[in-house]
Protein backbone atom coordinates (compact mmCIF):
# COMPACT_ATOMS: atom_id res chain seq x y z
CA UNK A 1 0.00 0.00 0.00
CA UNK A 2 1.62 3.23 -1.15
CA UNK A 3 2.09 5.81 1.61
CA UNK A 4 0.83 3.48 4.34
CA UNK A 5 1.24 4.65 7.94
CA UNK A 6 2.15 1.14 9.12
CA UNK A 7 3.76 -1.45 6.90
CA UNK A 8 4.55 -4.91 8.21
CA UNK A 9 6.43 -7.11 5.73
CA UNK A 10 7.13 -10.81 6.01
CA UNK A 11 7.13 -10.68 9.81
CA UNK A 12 7.84 -13.91 11.68
CA UNK A 13 8.17 -14.78 15.35
CA UNK A 14 8.93 -18.10 17.02
CA UNK A 15 8.81 -19.18 20.64
CA UNK A 16 11.15 -22.17 20.65
CA UNK A 17 9.60 -24.61 18.21
CA UNK A 18 6.23 -22.83 18.11
CA UNK A 19 5.69 -20.52 15.15
CA UNK A 20 3.60 -17.65 16.51
CA UNK A 21 3.75 -15.49 13.38
CA UNK A 22 4.60 -16.75 9.94
CA UNK A 23 5.42 -14.22 7.22
CA UNK A 24 2.79 -11.61 8.08
CA UNK A 25 2.24 -8.74 5.62
CA UNK A 26 0.01 -5.91 6.73
CA UNK A 27 -0.37 -2.32 5.62
CA UNK A 28 -2.56 0.23 7.35
CA UNK A 29 -3.32 3.60 5.78
CA UNK A 30 -3.51 6.90 7.66
CA UNK A 31 -6.95 7.36 9.25
CA UNK A 32 -8.08 3.76 8.74
CA UNK A 33 -10.08 1.69 11.26
CA UNK A 34 -8.83 -1.86 11.01
CA UNK A 35 -10.20 -4.83 12.91
CA UNK A 36 -7.79 -7.68 13.62
CA UNK A 37 -9.45 -10.94 14.57
CA UNK A 38 -8.52 -14.56 15.00
CA UNK A 39 -9.06 -17.46 17.38
CA UNK A 40 -7.09 -17.66 20.66
CA UNK A 41 -3.43 -18.37 19.96
CA UNK A 42 -3.64 -17.10 16.38
CA UNK A 43 -0.85 -14.56 17.01
CA UNK A 44 -2.80 -11.30 17.34
CA UNK A 45 -1.15 -10.15 20.57
CA UNK A 46 2.24 -11.38 19.39
CA UNK A 47 1.82 -9.23 16.27
CA UNK A 48 0.94 -6.23 18.44
CA UNK A 49 3.95 -6.92 20.65
CA UNK A 50 6.26 -7.09 17.64
CA UNK A 51 4.84 -3.89 16.17
CA UNK A 52 5.06 -2.01 19.47
CA UNK A 53 8.55 -3.30 20.28
CA UNK A 54 7.73 -5.43 23.32
CA UNK A 55 8.90 -8.49 21.36
CA UNK A 56 11.60 -8.68 18.71
CA UNK A 57 10.63 -10.21 15.38
CA UNK A 58 13.03 -12.75 13.90
CA UNK A 59 12.42 -11.92 10.26
CA UNK A 60 10.65 -9.19 8.37
CA UNK A 61 10.42 -5.46 8.89
CA UNK A 62 8.08 -3.00 10.52
CA UNK A 63 7.91 0.45 8.97
CA UNK A 64 6.04 3.28 10.59
CA UNK A 65 5.43 6.63 8.89
CA UNK A 66 8.01 5.66 6.26
CA UNK A 67 10.73 4.73 8.78
CA UNK A 68 12.00 1.24 9.66
CA UNK A 69 11.45 0.90 13.41
CA UNK A 70 12.64 -2.67 13.99
CA UNK A 71 15.69 -1.61 16.00
CA UNK A 72 13.82 0.85 18.20
CA UNK A 73 12.85 0.30 21.82
CA UNK A 74 9.18 0.44 22.80
CA UNK A 75 9.36 3.97 24.23
CA UNK A 76 11.07 5.22 21.07
CA UNK A 77 8.23 3.79 18.96
CA UNK A 78 5.68 5.42 21.27
CA UNK A 79 7.44 8.76 20.84
CA UNK A 80 7.19 8.37 17.06
CA UNK A 81 3.42 8.06 17.39
CA UNK A 82 2.74 4.34 17.80
CA UNK A 83 0.71 3.74 20.95
CA UNK A 84 -0.98 0.65 22.29
CA UNK A 85 -3.33 -0.34 25.04
CA UNK A 86 -3.04 -3.68 26.81
CA UNK A 87 -5.38 -6.65 26.78
CA UNK A 88 -5.47 -6.61 30.59
CA UNK A 89 -5.40 -3.00 31.83
CA UNK A 90 -1.99 -2.14 33.27
CA UNK A 91 -2.52 1.16 35.10
CA UNK A 92 0.22 2.73 37.21
CA UNK A 93 -1.26 1.59 40.49
CA UNK A 94 0.33 4.15 42.81
CA UNK A 95 -0.42 7.15 40.56
CA UNK A 96 -3.78 8.87 40.45
CA UNK A 97 -5.96 8.57 37.35
CA UNK A 98 -4.85 12.06 36.21
CA UNK A 99 -1.18 11.25 36.84
CA UNK A 100 -1.55 8.09 34.75
CA UNK A 101 -2.25 10.39 31.80
CA UNK A 102 0.43 12.89 32.82
CA UNK A 103 3.17 10.27 32.26
CA UNK A 104 2.79 9.94 28.45
CA UNK A 105 2.35 13.69 28.14
CA UNK A 106 5.64 14.26 29.99
CA UNK A 107 7.62 11.46 28.42
CA UNK A 108 6.19 11.22 24.93
CA UNK A 109 4.59 14.50 23.85
CA UNK A 110 7.18 16.67 25.60
CA UNK A 111 10.02 14.51 24.26
CA UNK A 112 9.07 15.29 20.66
CA UNK A 113 11.12 17.97 18.91
CA UNK A 114 9.57 21.42 19.26
CA UNK A 115 7.09 20.35 21.90
CA UNK A 116 7.42 21.73 25.43
CA UNK A 117 4.11 21.68 27.23
CA UNK A 118 3.92 23.76 30.37
CA UNK A 119 2.52 22.26 33.60
CA UNK A 120 -0.75 24.15 33.00
CA UNK A 121 -1.01 22.82 29.42
CA UNK A 122 -0.38 19.28 30.65
CA UNK A 123 -3.11 19.71 33.29
CA UNK A 124 -5.50 21.01 30.62
CA UNK A 125 -4.81 18.05 28.31
CA UNK A 126 -5.29 15.58 31.16
CA UNK A 127 -8.64 17.18 31.99
CA UNK A 128 -9.71 17.14 28.33
CA UNK A 129 -8.83 13.47 27.94
CA UNK A 130 -10.54 12.54 31.19
CA UNK A 131 -13.68 14.32 29.98
CA UNK A 132 -13.48 12.49 26.66
CA UNK A 133 -13.50 9.13 28.45
CA UNK A 134 -15.96 10.28 31.15
CA UNK A 135 -13.47 9.92 34.00
CA UNK A 136 -13.14 13.58 34.96
CA UNK A 137 -14.75 13.02 38.35
CA UNK A 138 -12.23 10.24 39.11
CA UNK A 139 -9.12 12.29 38.33
CA UNK A 140 -7.77 12.23 41.89
CA UNK A 141 -8.64 8.57 42.54
CA UNK A 142 -6.27 5.64 42.34
CA UNK A 143 -6.87 3.09 39.57
CA UNK A 144 -7.96 0.46 42.13
CA UNK A 145 -11.07 2.61 42.80
CA UNK A 146 -12.21 2.27 39.18
CA UNK A 147 -14.68 -0.23 37.76
CA UNK A 148 -13.63 -2.64 35.01
CA UNK A 149 -15.00 -0.46 32.21
CA UNK A 150 -13.45 2.67 33.75
CA UNK A 151 -10.12 0.87 33.95
CA UNK A 152 -10.34 0.06 30.23
CA UNK A 153 -11.20 3.66 29.47
CA UNK A 154 -8.18 4.77 31.49
CA UNK A 155 -6.04 2.34 29.50
CA UNK A 156 -7.27 3.86 26.23
CA UNK A 157 -6.97 7.42 27.55
CA UNK A 158 -3.38 6.79 28.59
CA UNK A 159 -2.53 5.50 25.12
CA UNK A 160 -4.31 8.55 23.68
CA UNK A 161 -2.37 10.91 25.93
CA UNK A 162 0.74 10.02 23.94
CA UNK A 163 -1.01 11.75 21.02
CA UNK A 164 -0.40 8.84 18.67
CA UNK A 165 -0.78 8.62 14.93
CA UNK A 166 -1.67 4.96 15.34
CA UNK A 167 -3.44 3.37 18.29
CA UNK A 168 -3.51 -0.39 18.71
CA UNK A 169 -6.31 -1.37 21.08
CA UNK A 170 -5.71 -4.93 22.23
CA UNK A 171 -8.99 -6.52 23.39
CA UNK A 172 -10.25 -3.38 25.06
CA UNK A 173 -13.73 -4.81 25.58
CA UNK A 174 -13.13 -8.25 27.06
CA UNK A 175 -15.45 -8.93 29.98
CA UNK A 176 -17.62 -5.88 29.45
CA UNK A 177 -21.41 -5.76 29.22
CA UNK A 178 -23.16 -4.97 25.93
CA UNK A 179 -23.75 -1.30 26.82
CA UNK A 180 -20.14 -0.95 28.01
CA UNK A 181 -18.92 -2.45 24.72
CA UNK A 182 -21.03 0.11 22.82
CA UNK A 183 -19.53 2.80 25.02
CA UNK A 184 -15.95 1.78 24.13
CA UNK A 185 -16.76 1.37 20.40
CA UNK A 186 -18.23 4.87 20.21
CA UNK A 187 -15.19 6.18 22.10
CA UNK A 188 -12.84 4.53 19.58
CA UNK A 189 -14.83 5.94 16.66
CA UNK A 190 -14.65 9.42 18.22
CA UNK A 191 -10.88 9.03 18.54
CA UNK A 192 -10.66 7.92 14.90
CA UNK A 193 -12.65 10.97 13.86
CA UNK A 194 -9.89 13.05 15.42
CA UNK A 195 -7.56 11.62 12.77
CA UNK A 196 -6.07 8.70 14.68
CA UNK A 197 -5.57 5.45 12.84
CA UNK A 198 -6.83 2.55 14.94
CA UNK A 199 -6.22 -1.18 14.86
CA UNK A 200 -8.77 -2.96 17.03
CA UNK A 201 -8.03 -6.48 18.20
CA UNK A 202 -11.20 -8.01 19.51
CA UNK A 203 -13.19 -11.21 19.92
CA UNK A 204 -16.58 -9.49 20.22
CA UNK A 205 -17.68 -9.65 16.59
CA UNK A 206 -20.55 -7.19 17.00
CA UNK A 207 -18.02 -4.58 18.15
CA UNK A 208 -15.52 -5.45 15.42
CA UNK A 209 -18.16 -5.26 12.69
CA UNK A 210 -19.55 -1.93 13.84
CA UNK A 211 -16.08 -0.43 14.24
CA UNK A 212 -13.97 -1.74 11.36
CA UNK A 213 -13.67 -0.38 7.84
CA UNK A 214 -11.37 -3.28 7.05
CA UNK A 215 -10.96 -6.68 8.64
CA UNK A 216 -7.80 -8.77 8.89
CA UNK A 217 -7.95 -12.39 10.05
CA UNK A 218 -5.06 -14.33 11.58
CA UNK A 219 -5.11 -18.07 12.08
CA UNK A 220 -2.14 -20.06 13.45
CA UNK A 221 0.23 -17.15 12.87
CA UNK A 222 -0.80 -16.63 9.24
CA UNK A 223 -2.96 -13.97 7.63
CA UNK A 224 -5.83 -15.75 5.94
CA UNK A 225 -8.06 -12.82 4.98
CA UNK A 226 -7.87 -9.07 4.55
CA UNK A 227 -10.70 -6.96 3.14
CA UNK A 228 -14.10 -5.42 3.71
CA UNK A 229 -15.66 -6.81 6.91
CA UNK A 230 -18.90 -8.14 5.32
CA UNK A 231 -16.89 -9.95 2.64
CA UNK A 232 -14.25 -11.30 5.02
CA UNK A 233 -16.74 -12.90 7.42
CA UNK A 234 -18.32 -14.77 4.51
CA UNK A 235 -14.93 -16.07 3.38
CA UNK A 236 -15.10 -19.90 3.59
CA UNK A 237 -11.61 -20.11 5.11
CA UNK A 238 -12.59 -17.63 7.85
CA UNK A 239 -15.81 -19.54 8.54
CA UNK A 240 -13.80 -22.74 8.80
CA UNK A 241 -11.36 -21.15 11.25
CA UNK A 242 -14.11 -19.82 13.45
CA UNK A 243 -16.84 -22.43 13.16
CA UNK A 244 -14.87 -25.52 12.21
CA UNK A 245 -15.45 -27.77 9.21
CA UNK B 1 6.52 23.99 48.01
CA UNK B 2 9.39 24.79 45.69
CA UNK B 3 12.61 22.82 46.11
CA UNK B 4 14.56 25.98 46.99
CA UNK B 5 12.10 26.76 49.80
CA UNK B 6 12.31 23.17 51.02
CA UNK B 7 16.10 23.43 51.02
CA UNK B 8 16.02 26.62 53.09
CA UNK B 9 13.60 25.09 55.60
CA UNK B 10 15.78 21.95 55.82
CA UNK B 11 18.90 24.06 56.45
CA UNK B 12 17.04 25.98 59.16
CA UNK B 13 15.83 22.72 60.75
CA UNK B 14 19.38 21.29 60.60
CA UNK B 15 20.73 24.47 62.25
CA UNK B 16 18.16 24.11 65.04
CA UNK B 17 19.10 20.45 65.57
CA UNK B 18 22.81 21.32 65.70
CA UNK B 19 22.30 24.20 68.13
CA UNK B 20 20.01 22.10 70.33
CA UNK B 21 22.66 19.35 70.45
CA UNK B 22 25.28 21.94 71.43
CA UNK B 23 23.03 23.27 74.21
CA UNK B 24 22.86 19.74 75.66
CA UNK B 25 26.67 19.71 75.33
CA UNK B 26 27.13 15.96 75.71
CA UNK B 27 29.50 14.20 73.31
CA UNK B 28 27.34 11.09 73.34
CA UNK B 29 24.50 13.04 71.69
CA UNK B 30 26.82 13.79 68.79
CA UNK B 31 28.15 10.22 68.56
CA UNK B 32 24.70 8.66 68.65
CA UNK B 33 23.18 11.42 66.52
CA UNK B 34 25.83 10.92 63.84
CA UNK B 35 24.84 7.28 63.47
CA UNK B 36 21.12 8.09 63.28
CA UNK B 37 21.75 10.82 60.67
CA UNK B 38 23.99 8.46 58.69
CA UNK B 39 21.08 6.03 58.51
CA UNK B 40 18.75 8.81 57.38
CA UNK B 41 21.08 9.40 54.40
CA UNK B 42 21.46 5.67 53.69
CA UNK B 43 17.73 4.98 53.96
CA UNK B 44 16.90 7.97 51.74
CA UNK B 45 19.51 6.87 49.20
CA UNK B 46 18.24 3.27 49.20
CA UNK B 47 14.70 4.52 48.72
CA UNK B 48 15.58 6.38 45.52
CA UNK B 49 16.24 3.03 43.86
CA UNK B 50 14.33 0.57 46.05
CA UNK B 51 11.31 2.70 46.91
CA UNK B 52 10.83 4.92 43.88
CA UNK B 53 11.66 2.38 41.16
CA UNK B 54 10.97 -0.81 43.13
CA UNK B 55 14.42 -2.34 42.51
CA UNK B 56 15.53 -3.83 45.83
CA UNK B 57 19.21 -3.27 46.51
CA UNK B 58 20.82 -5.64 49.03
CA UNK B 59 24.25 -4.13 48.40
CA UNK B 60 23.91 -0.82 50.27
CA UNK B 61 26.90 -1.73 52.43
CA UNK B 62 29.10 -1.95 49.32
CA UNK B 63 28.28 1.62 48.25
CA UNK B 64 28.72 2.88 51.80
CA UNK B 65 32.05 1.04 52.05
CA UNK B 66 33.23 2.45 48.70
CA UNK B 67 32.79 5.94 50.14
CA UNK B 68 34.58 4.95 53.35
CA UNK B 69 37.48 3.28 51.55
CA UNK B 70 37.85 6.22 49.18
CA UNK B 71 38.55 8.27 52.30
CA UNK B 72 41.07 5.70 53.57
CA UNK B 73 42.78 5.68 50.16
CA UNK B 74 43.19 9.45 50.10
CA UNK B 75 44.12 9.53 53.78
CA UNK B 76 47.13 7.40 52.87
CA UNK B 77 47.85 9.07 49.56
CA UNK B 78 47.24 12.72 50.30
CA UNK B 79 44.84 13.71 53.10
CA UNK B 80 42.05 15.94 51.86
CA UNK B 81 39.35 17.89 53.70
CA UNK B 82 36.33 15.71 54.51
CA UNK B 83 33.83 17.77 52.43
CA UNK B 84 36.02 17.10 49.39
CA UNK B 85 36.28 13.42 50.33
CA UNK B 86 32.48 13.30 50.52
CA UNK B 87 32.28 14.58 46.94
CA UNK B 88 34.93 12.11 45.73
CA UNK B 89 33.29 9.24 47.66
CA UNK B 90 29.98 10.18 46.03
CA UNK B 91 31.56 10.14 42.57
CA UNK B 92 33.26 6.76 43.16
CA UNK B 93 30.10 5.13 44.52
CA UNK B 94 28.02 6.81 41.82
CA UNK B 95 30.25 5.22 39.19
CA UNK B 96 29.96 1.85 40.95
CA UNK B 97 26.17 2.38 40.95
CA UNK B 98 26.21 3.19 37.24
CA UNK B 99 28.30 0.07 36.58
CA UNK B 100 25.93 -2.05 38.63
CA UNK B 101 23.03 -0.55 36.70
CA UNK B 102 24.62 -1.46 33.36
CA UNK B 103 25.41 -5.00 34.47
CA UNK B 104 21.92 -5.61 35.82
CA UNK B 105 19.81 -3.72 33.26
CA UNK B 106 17.86 -6.78 32.23
CA UNK B 107 17.45 -8.22 35.73
CA UNK B 108 14.30 -7.74 37.74
CA UNK B 109 12.90 -8.73 41.11
CA UNK B 110 14.82 -11.33 43.09
CA UNK B 111 17.48 -11.64 40.37
CA UNK B 112 18.36 -7.95 40.65
CA UNK B 113 18.46 -8.18 44.46
CA UNK B 114 20.78 -11.20 44.33
CA UNK B 115 23.06 -9.41 41.85
CA UNK B 116 23.43 -6.45 44.23
CA UNK B 117 24.27 -8.83 47.05
CA UNK B 118 26.90 -10.44 44.82
CA UNK B 119 28.34 -7.02 44.06
CA UNK B 120 28.83 -6.40 47.79
CA UNK B 121 30.62 -9.74 48.18
CA UNK B 122 32.88 -9.05 45.18
CA UNK B 123 33.81 -5.56 46.40
CA UNK B 124 34.43 -6.77 49.95
CA UNK B 125 36.74 -9.48 48.60
CA UNK B 126 38.66 -6.85 46.60
CA UNK B 127 39.07 -4.61 49.64
CA UNK B 128 40.11 -7.51 51.88
CA UNK B 129 42.90 -8.25 49.40
CA UNK B 130 43.97 -4.65 48.84
CA UNK B 131 46.85 -4.01 51.24
CA UNK B 132 47.15 -0.30 50.47
CA UNK B 133 43.83 0.42 52.24
CA UNK B 134 44.61 -1.99 55.08
CA UNK B 135 43.34 -5.25 53.59
CA UNK B 136 41.80 -7.62 56.11
CA UNK B 137 43.83 -5.98 58.95
CA UNK B 138 41.98 -2.72 58.59
CA UNK B 139 43.28 0.85 58.60
CA UNK B 140 43.68 3.46 61.31
CA UNK B 141 42.59 7.03 60.74
CA UNK B 142 43.90 9.53 63.24
CA UNK B 143 41.40 12.30 63.53
CA UNK B 144 42.17 15.70 65.06
CA UNK B 145 40.61 16.52 68.42
CA UNK B 146 39.27 19.88 67.36
CA UNK B 147 37.96 21.53 64.23
CA UNK B 148 38.07 25.31 64.37
CA UNK B 149 35.75 27.18 64.73
CA UNK B 150 33.20 24.40 65.49
CA UNK B 151 34.98 22.74 68.40
CA UNK B 152 35.26 19.00 69.14
CA UNK B 153 35.80 16.97 65.95
CA UNK B 154 32.73 14.81 66.56
CA UNK B 155 30.61 17.97 66.40
CA UNK B 156 32.17 18.75 63.03
CA UNK B 157 31.37 15.24 61.77
CA UNK B 158 27.83 15.56 63.12
CA UNK B 159 27.44 18.86 61.28
CA UNK B 160 28.72 17.30 58.05
CA UNK B 161 26.24 14.44 58.38
CA UNK B 162 23.44 16.96 59.01
CA UNK B 163 24.44 18.69 55.79
CA UNK B 164 24.32 15.34 53.98
CA UNK B 165 20.85 14.70 55.39
CA UNK B 166 19.71 18.05 53.98
CA UNK B 167 21.24 17.20 50.58
CA UNK B 168 19.80 13.67 50.51
CA UNK B 169 16.28 14.77 51.51
CA UNK B 170 16.30 17.66 49.03
CA UNK B 171 17.46 15.39 46.22
CA UNK B 172 14.87 12.71 47.11
CA UNK B 173 12.03 15.19 47.40
CA UNK B 174 13.14 16.97 44.21
CA UNK B 175 13.10 13.67 42.31
CA UNK B 176 9.74 12.69 43.74
CA UNK B 177 8.03 15.83 42.46
CA UNK B 178 9.74 15.96 39.09
CA UNK B 179 9.26 14.24 35.76
CA UNK B 180 11.95 11.80 36.93
CA UNK B 181 9.78 10.92 39.94
CA UNK B 182 6.83 10.07 37.70
CA UNK B 183 9.13 7.96 35.55
CA UNK B 184 10.52 6.10 38.56
CA UNK B 185 6.97 5.45 39.86
CA UNK B 186 5.92 3.96 36.51
CA UNK B 187 8.92 1.60 36.59
CA UNK B 188 7.87 0.49 40.07
CA UNK B 189 4.23 0.01 39.05
CA UNK B 190 4.58 -1.59 35.60
CA UNK B 191 7.71 -1.45 33.51
CA UNK B 192 6.04 -2.68 30.32
CA UNK B 193 3.29 -0.08 30.54
CA UNK B 194 5.93 2.54 31.37
CA UNK B 195 7.81 1.78 28.14
CA UNK B 196 4.54 1.86 26.21
CA UNK B 197 3.89 5.32 27.69
CA UNK B 198 7.22 6.59 26.38
CA UNK B 199 9.26 6.23 29.58
CA UNK B 200 12.91 5.32 28.80
CA UNK B 201 13.03 2.77 31.59
CA UNK B 202 16.62 1.60 31.06
CA UNK B 203 18.01 5.14 31.21
CA UNK B 204 15.94 5.97 34.28
CA UNK B 205 17.13 2.85 36.07
CA UNK B 206 20.72 3.91 35.43
CA UNK B 207 19.98 7.35 36.87
CA UNK B 208 18.42 5.74 39.95
CA UNK B 209 21.33 3.35 40.58
CA UNK B 210 23.84 6.18 40.11
CA UNK B 211 22.12 8.74 42.37
CA UNK B 212 21.34 6.15 45.02
CA UNK B 213 24.90 4.79 44.97
CA UNK B 214 26.43 8.27 45.06
CA UNK B 215 24.43 9.29 48.15
CA UNK B 216 25.38 6.07 49.93
CA UNK B 217 29.04 6.69 49.12
CA UNK B 218 28.73 10.25 50.45
CA UNK B 219 27.32 8.84 53.70
CA UNK B 220 30.29 6.48 53.96
CA UNK B 221 33.05 9.01 53.24
CA UNK B 222 33.26 10.58 56.75
CA UNK B 223 32.84 7.18 58.44
CA UNK B 224 36.58 6.36 58.85
CA UNK B 225 37.03 9.64 60.72
CA UNK B 226 34.06 8.76 62.92
CA UNK B 227 35.11 5.22 63.74
CA UNK B 228 38.90 5.81 63.79
CA UNK B 229 39.70 2.25 62.68
CA UNK B 230 38.11 0.87 59.54
CA UNK B 231 38.09 -2.81 58.68
CA UNK B 232 36.15 -4.57 55.90
CA UNK B 233 33.75 -6.24 58.31
CA UNK B 234 32.68 -2.89 59.78
CA UNK B 235 32.45 -1.01 56.46
CA UNK B 236 30.60 -3.86 54.71
CA UNK B 237 28.58 -4.66 57.87
CA UNK B 238 25.26 -6.46 57.58
CA UNK B 239 23.57 -3.73 59.62
CA UNK B 240 24.01 -1.22 56.76
CA UNK B 241 22.32 -3.47 54.21
CA UNK B 242 19.53 -4.48 56.61
CA UNK B 243 18.87 -1.01 58.05
CA UNK B 244 18.93 0.65 54.62
CA UNK B 245 16.08 -1.63 53.57
CA UNK B 246 14.17 -1.85 56.86
CA UNK B 247 14.07 1.88 57.61
CA UNK B 248 12.29 2.93 54.38
CA UNK B 249 10.02 -0.13 54.58
CA UNK B 250 8.94 0.81 58.09
CA UNK B 251 8.63 4.52 57.31
CA UNK B 252 7.08 4.07 53.86
CA UNK B 253 8.78 3.81 50.48
CA UNK B 254 6.66 6.02 48.22
CA UNK B 255 7.68 9.33 49.78
CA UNK B 256 10.89 11.03 50.97
CA UNK B 257 9.29 11.33 54.43
CA UNK B 258 9.13 7.55 54.90
CA UNK B 259 12.89 6.84 55.08
CA UNK B 260 13.33 9.89 57.32
CA UNK B 261 10.70 8.67 59.80
CA UNK B 262 11.91 5.06 59.62
CA UNK B 263 15.57 6.00 60.14
CA UNK B 264 14.82 8.38 63.01
CA UNK B 265 12.57 5.80 64.67
CA UNK B 266 14.73 2.71 64.18
CA UNK B 267 18.06 4.54 64.51
CA UNK B 268 17.03 6.14 67.81
CA UNK B 269 15.64 2.84 69.13
CA UNK B 270 18.91 1.12 68.25
CA UNK B 271 20.96 3.78 70.00
CA UNK B 272 18.78 3.54 73.12
CA UNK B 273 19.05 -0.26 73.04
CA UNK B 274 22.83 -0.01 72.66
CA UNK B 275 23.24 1.92 75.92
CA UNK B 276 20.45 0.24 77.87
CA UNK B 277 20.65 -3.40 76.75
CA UNK B 278 23.34 -4.25 74.20
CA UNK B 279 24.28 -3.33 70.64
CA UNK B 280 23.72 -7.00 69.83
CA UNK B 281 19.93 -6.49 69.98
CA UNK B 282 20.01 -3.84 67.22
CA UNK B 283 19.24 -6.22 64.38
CA UNK B 284 16.71 -8.05 66.55
CA UNK B 285 14.79 -4.77 66.94
CA UNK B 286 14.92 -4.22 63.19
CA UNK B 287 13.70 -7.75 62.51
CA UNK B 288 10.82 -7.58 64.97
CA UNK B 289 9.67 -4.17 63.79
CA UNK B 290 9.93 -5.21 60.14
CA UNK B 291 7.81 -8.32 60.71
CA UNK B 292 5.29 -6.24 62.63
CA UNK B 293 5.03 -3.59 59.96
CA UNK B 294 4.81 -6.07 57.10
CA UNK B 295 1.74 -7.53 58.84
CA UNK B 296 0.10 -4.35 60.17
CA UNK B 297 1.22 -1.67 57.71
CA UNK B 298 2.84 -3.12 54.57
CA UNK B 299 3.12 0.37 53.10
CA UNK B 300 4.88 1.73 56.18
CA UNK B 301 3.91 4.54 58.50
CA UNK B 302 3.41 7.03 55.66
CA UNK B 303 1.28 4.51 53.77
CA UNK B 304 -0.83 3.93 56.88
CA UNK B 305 -1.47 7.67 57.28
CA UNK B 306 -2.23 8.08 53.56
CA UNK B 307 -4.75 5.22 53.72
CA UNK B 308 -6.51 6.85 56.69
CA UNK B 309 -6.62 10.24 54.93
CA UNK B 310 -7.90 8.65 51.71
CA UNK B 311 -10.49 6.67 53.66
CA UNK B 312 -11.84 9.85 55.23
CA UNK B 313 -11.90 11.67 51.88
CA UNK B 314 -14.13 9.01 50.25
Amino acid sequence: MAGALLEVSDLSKRFGGFVALDGIDLAVAQGERVGLIGPNGSGKSTLVNCISGTLTNETGTVRFAGEAIDGLLTHERTRRGLARSFQLPRPFATLTVADNLRVPLLYTVNARPGSALSAAEIDARCTELLRLVALADKAARLPRDLTQVEMRKLELARAMAAEPKLLIADESMAGLSQSEVDDIVSLLIRLNERGITIILIEHIMRAVMSFSQRLVVLVSGKKIADGKPDQVIRDPEVERAYLGQ
Amino acid sequence: MRTSVFLLISIAAAAVVFLAARVVNNDYIFFAGYTVLQFVVLATAWNILGGYTGYVNFGSAAFFAMGAYTTVFFYKLYPLPIPLLIVIGGVVSGIVGLGMGYLTLRLRGAFFAIATLALAVVLQTLVVNWDYVGGSRGAYIIRPNEMAPIGPYIQYLFLLMLALVVIALTVARGIERSQLGYGFATIRDDELAAEASGVPTLRLKLIATTVSGALMGMAGAPFPYYIGYLQPSSAFGLEYAVNSIAMPMIGGTTSWVGPLIGALLLGSLQQIATVTISSAVNLLIVGLLLVGFVIIAPNGIVGLVQERVRGRAK
